[in-house]
């Protein structure tokens, strides 16, 4: 039986704990709704750029299509481009994307594929240098910037581009979370390089014309897209990061609640048993006399 | 009938309205957009975009950096990367 000295300490320290959780939960909160009008902002252009590239992809195709569209032609070399947070407290979201990372890992590795990371993000770095110390090649931190905006995807999107030019890389894989709900994020796996050809190709039925070339546009294009791609591939981070942050702070408060009710209560009879103590003691004394 | 003009940005849909025409640099030279422009799709260079609200009216200027415009029977949509102003 802890005594009441420290009972009284330990109720106090979760007290602390509570106030911290709760206070991480409020900025989640109001982060996530920034997080969420920011990736809504951001959709008009990524649609209409996909819209745009349906309609080329179809009519550029053999071996005219450039590079980053139709490969090097093979699918030896694999790159893992995982995105994770900057900051902890966010539950299961980093361990979830890790997870995901190392199962794609696995299944390229048994086909026979070599695979390396190139990680965005502080959080996965340790988790994955553990298993896969060697094949780590790059990253980039985003962790200067308070939110990383269309200029850190830029970056990020050039520096891949130019590791592909370079040949040093056959295909890139995104791995990132999708933000579903502050309850649910799903960590999610996309074909970045080459750029997969719409599954869909629109035949538009009007005569475009095309100033330069389909594809002088084509080429202009799909560097944009990659570009796009990794911008919203940030901003679904950026949600999901705030969403789970949400959701675990708000478990970790209600825990806190739990746990310093349970102590008060032990707290209580503690101080009623010794209290009891204390007057059996006294009246005993006061009848040997 | 009005042209209607969207210009949008990776990071937000700049402009949504209906205008009387619509001048963009593209990169083989500057061309107006006007209603009922044929289909029609052009990279675009650096430089300004300029925005006829009507017939008379003096244009609006807005910088553009990277991107490409696309006419269709809908309007113009110009897609930049960055927007100045």
């Amino acid at each position: 039986m802890p005594s009441l000295k420290e009972l009284k300490g330990r109720i106090n320290s979760v007290k602390s704990t509570q106030k911290i959780t709760k206070a991480k939960q409020m900025v989640a909160a109001a982060k996530l709704r920034r997080a969420q009008s920011a990736a809504e902002a951001a959709r008009p252009y990524a649609s209409r750029l996909t819209a745009v590239m349906a309609s080329l992809a179809g009519k550029v195709s053999g071996s005219a299509a450039p590079r980053l569209l139709a490969g090097t032609g093979s699918d030896q070399r694999n790159l893992l481009v995982v995105v994770n947070t900057d900051k902890g407290l966010c539950g299961g979201l980093n361990s979830n994307l890790v997870k995901a990372a190392k199962a794609k890992a696995r299944e390229l590795q048994a086909e026979g594929k070599s695979i390396e990371f190139y990680l965005v993000g502080k959080k996965g770095r340790a988790p994955l240098k553990r298993d896969y110390a060697k094949q780590i090649t790059g990253g980039f931190d985003t962790s200067t910037v308070k939110t990383p905006g269309f200029d850190e995807a830029e970056a990020i999107a050039d520096e891949l581009m130019a590791m592909f030019e370079d040949g040093k890389f056959d295909v890139a894989h995104l791995i990132y979370p999708t933000f579903k709900s502050a309850l649910a994020q799903e960590p999610t796996v996309n074909q970045l390089i080459p750029v997969p050809a719409p599954e869909e190709t629109i035949a538009a039925d009007a005569v475009v014309d095309y100033e330069p070339g389909e594809e002088e546009i084509l080429e202009e294009l799909l560097p944009r897209y990659v570009r796009t791609q990794v911008f919203g591939a940030l901003l679904e981070r950026e949600a999901s990061e705030q969403g789970a942050s949400m959701t675990a702070m708000d478990n970790a408060t209600r825990n806190a609640g739990e746990l310093i009710q349970k102590l008060t209560i032990q707290y209580n009879r503690s101080r009623q048993a010794a209290i009891t103590t204390e007057l059996i003691e006294i009246i005993a004394g006061a009848e040997a006399l | 009938m009005p042209l209607h003009f969207e210009l949008v940005t990776p990071a937000k849909l700049v402009r949504s309205e209906d205008v009387h025409m619509v001048v963009v640099p593209g990169s083989e030279g500057e061309f107006g957009v006007l209603e009922g422009h044929a289909p029609f799709m052009s990279t675009i260079r650096d430089g300004a975009v300029q925005v006829y609200a009507s017939a008379n009216a003096a244009p609006e200027v807005i910088q553009v950096r990277g991107g490409f415009a696309e006419v269709n029977e809908k309007g113009l949509t110009v897609l930049a990367e960055h927007v100045e102003g």
